[in-house]
């Protein structure tokens, strides 16, 4: 066992996928030699050489483009985009023939291409930099998108991706990728997609999130429970699409209340998607209104103003007292966490 | 189409001039100009290495390019503009939206994310933009400028007005689709927009001629849009100004566009986090030997400009620097209003959050 980070846990994925199967290969802007914007190829290109680990032309479209002519021949290709609001000259290959390969030739061609990308806000990057906007990937039949929390999920959760048949877009949020460390068993054990990740037991809500919002929202667990006595569950649900409803309905059926958080702009958000499926599925089971904790329908703002749009424990804590005290509001004297 | 790169002939021609200061002065350029570019690489140079200050003391977030070593580029090509041409740079940019006439409080407030900002504090440092002053925005999004500065060209030959836009980027911007999609364009249309490429010899880390499938980047793809090829030493503003003169004017005249490559070096790494250990040795100080600024400053005097001249532009840019920097300094940040403005038409997002 070693207490890696979570990009350090991404590095260790890749190496092993590569030694396991000669047939990864990475592609990317300055992944080889200089072993990427944030060290996540770091020493693969010594260790695998050149021909493994590619440097490539500044040139999205190309990268997304040769993936896909890598992965139709057999190949499993795991491009990297610097960061996720770099990745959009990249859609129409992506969008067009990446997602669709498989069903437009009847099967006779597909994808196992990993595209991974830095994502979300937290490091001060303007716009691009910051962008979350999984929910534009989420939208598109045919990808998997898949966001680890930890280090061991980013482990699990990418092994996992490189070895699966379909195109998964791969997003790690860059806020966490040095928060934490965590012992990674680096034992090629792979963890299962379209399966989201129960953090934390509960009966009074249940708290539905991905990326590093998790942080905050077992951080807000946390704290209802000590200060409110409120018994939260936090759910994970790390692969967006295709996205397993069954653990999220259990566990609301139990609690009746959910509060769905995360960072991306509120509409069309994908906590739309999940909100609208409890409708469809758990209306009976809910005793309050869903709440969502989103970002703001705005542009990720600069440096100086980030901290008012990134989503914050108060936030959270907030909706999930709503939820449960509805339909009273919470009463005044126990409602900011200034009060306690 | 068949036009003859002019300009590097021209600057070797200059540079056999007789060593009659005089004649020299009363040149093609004159004292004006060179003063002028003198003033503007110095402001640029001493900003930036003021904003690089600042970063050490946290008052700068986030990250920021430099283009500290790059200077005579922005500085020659400022000279040979109209007050009304557009200039469209990257995210290397704070050189560019200064020498078009930005305030230097207003360029230190943004990357400060001050109130007193450019875009108050909205934008930061890679988004400066002041359309008053031609400075039509930094882009983040390398290649996104290209096809942008040729809209803005376009508009400018459907309604006539002579105006040019000079649109910059690095040789790493050259391998991206976005570049040869506008290059072709333009040249189709015969746009008055000017395409500056400033080869400073690597992408992020990586050196261009590994991933580049020609030795100059810019130039050696000029054929194949029926442009001349045209290198300039980059850090020689007096060679900048003179291609940047010819090419302006053959745009504004209705002659179409060019593509210009200026080789340069940076001296600072990529960004703030990056060290540029990738450099081989000896290399940035090759280049220090080059730096466009001594070398200028050299000229001025060699070309009989009086020391006390050059020293009292050193000196006043200088106390501008300082006074930018309190006035930035004092500047509040900006206030949550700032995050919900602007995002749709009627200037807010509050009815939709
Ligand atoms: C579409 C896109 N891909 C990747 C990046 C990340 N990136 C920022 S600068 C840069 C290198 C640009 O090199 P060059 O064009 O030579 O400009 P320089 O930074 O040297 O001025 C890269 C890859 C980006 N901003 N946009
Ligand atoms: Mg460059």
């Amino acid at each position: 066992m070693t207490e890696v980070t979570l990009v350090q846990a991404v590095s260790m994925a890749l190496a092993r996928a590569m030694e396991e199967d000669e047939n990864v290969v990475l592609l990317g802007e300055d992944v080889g030699v200089n072993g990427g914007v944030f060290r996540a190829t770091k020493g693969l290109q010594k260790k695998f050489g050149s021909e493994r680990v590619i440097d490539t032309p500044l040139a999205e479209a190309a990268i997304a483009g040769v993936a896909v002519g890598m992965a139709a021949q057999g190949l499993r290709p795991v491009a990297e985009f610097q960061f996720m609001g770099f990745s959009y000259p990249g859609l129409d290959q992506i969008i067009c023939h990446a997602s669709r390969l498989r069903n437009r030739t009847r099967g006779r061609l597909s994808c196992p291409i990993v595209y991974r990308a830095p994502y979300g806000g937290g490091i001060h990057g303007p716009e691009h930099h910051s962008e979350s906007t999984e929910a534009l990937y989420a939208h598109i039949p045919g990808l998997r998108v898949v966001i680890p929390s930890s280090p061991v999920r980013a482990y699990g959760l990418l092994l996992a991706a490189i070895r699966d048949p379909d195109p998964v877009i791969f997003l790690e949020p860059k806020r966490i990728y040095r928060a934490v460390k965590q012992d990674v068993e680096d034992d090629g054990e792979a963890l299962p997609l379209d399966l989201c990740f129960t953090l934390r037991d509960g009966d009074d809500v249940t708290l539905v999130t991905w990326g590093a919002a998790v942080k905050e929202t077992l951080a807000a667990a946390e704290t209802l429970d000590s200060r409110y006595d409120i018994d939260a569950a936090v759910i994970d649900v790390a692969t967006l699409t295709p996205l397993d409803m069954d653990t999220i309905l259990a566990s609301v059926e139990k609690t009746g209340r959910c509060v769905i958080v995360h960072e991306a702009p509120s509409t069309g958000g994908f906590g739309a998607e999940i909100a609208a499926r409890l409708a469809e599925r758990g209306l009976l089971s809910l005793l309050s209104p869903i709440e969502r904790v989103t970002g703001y329908d705005v542009v990720p703002p600069g440096a100086r103003t980030e901290h008012r749009y990134l989503i914050n424990e108060d936030r959270i804590i907030a909706a999930a007292r709503r939820a449960v005290f509805f339909p009273e509001a919470p009463t005044e004297q126990d409602h900011t966490m200034e009060d306690a | 189409m068949a036009r003859k790169p002019k300009a590097p002939a021209k600057s070797k021609a200059a540079a056999k001039a007789p060593a009659n200061s005089g004649s020299r002065l009363n040149d093609d350029i004159g004292e004006d100009k060179r003063l002028k570019m003198f003033q503007l690489q110095l402001e640029v140079r001493h900003l930036e290495t003021r904003a690089h200050d600042l970063f050490l003391q946290n008052l700068v977030k986030g990250t920021s390019h430099l283009a500290v070593g790059q200077e005579a580029i922005a500085s020659g090509f400022a000279t040979a503009m109209r007050s009304d041409d557009y200039t469209f740079c990257t995210y290397r940019g704070h050189a560019h939206t200064m020498v078009r006439g930005a305030s230097m409080t207003a360029v230190l407030g943004e990357l400060m994310g001050r109130e007193c900002g450019l875009l108050n504090g909205k934008g930061g440092s890679m988004h400066l933009t002041s359309v008053e002053h031609g400075a039509m925005g930094s882009y983040a999004i390398i290649g996104a400028h290209l096809p942008i500065a040729a809209g803005a060209a376009w508009k400018s030959q459907y309604l006539g007005t002579g105006q040019v836009s000079v649109c910059f980027f690095g040789d790493g911007t050259t391998n991206i689709g976005a570049f040869h999609e506008a290059i072709n364009m333009a040249a189709v249309w015969k746009l008055p927009v000017v395409f500056v490429c400033e080869n400073n010899l690597y992408m992020e880390y990586t050196p261009i001629g590994d991933v580049t499938a020609v030795e100059h980047p810019a130039a050696d793809r000029a054929s194949a849009y029926g442009l001349p090829s045209i290198i300039v030493d980059g850090n020689d503003a007096d060679a900048v100004y003179r291609v940047a003169r010819d090419a302006i004017e053959m745009a504004r005249e209705g002659g179409g566009p060019s593509l210009i490559e200026a080789k340069t070096y940076r001296h600072f790494g990529h960004s703030r986090a990056d060290p540029a250990k990738y450099r081989p040795e000896g290399e940035l100080e090759e280049w220090m030997k080059k730096d466009p600024i001594p070398m200028y400053r050299q000229r001025l005097l060699d070309f009989g400009i009086g020391e006390n001249v050059v020293s009292s532009i050193e000196e006043m840019v200088m106390k501008a620097v300082d006074d930018a920097t309190e006035a930035a300094k004092a500047s509040p940040e900006p206030g949550s209003e700032y995050l919900f403005k602007d995002v749709w038409a009627d200037g807010g997002a509050s009815w939709r959050n």
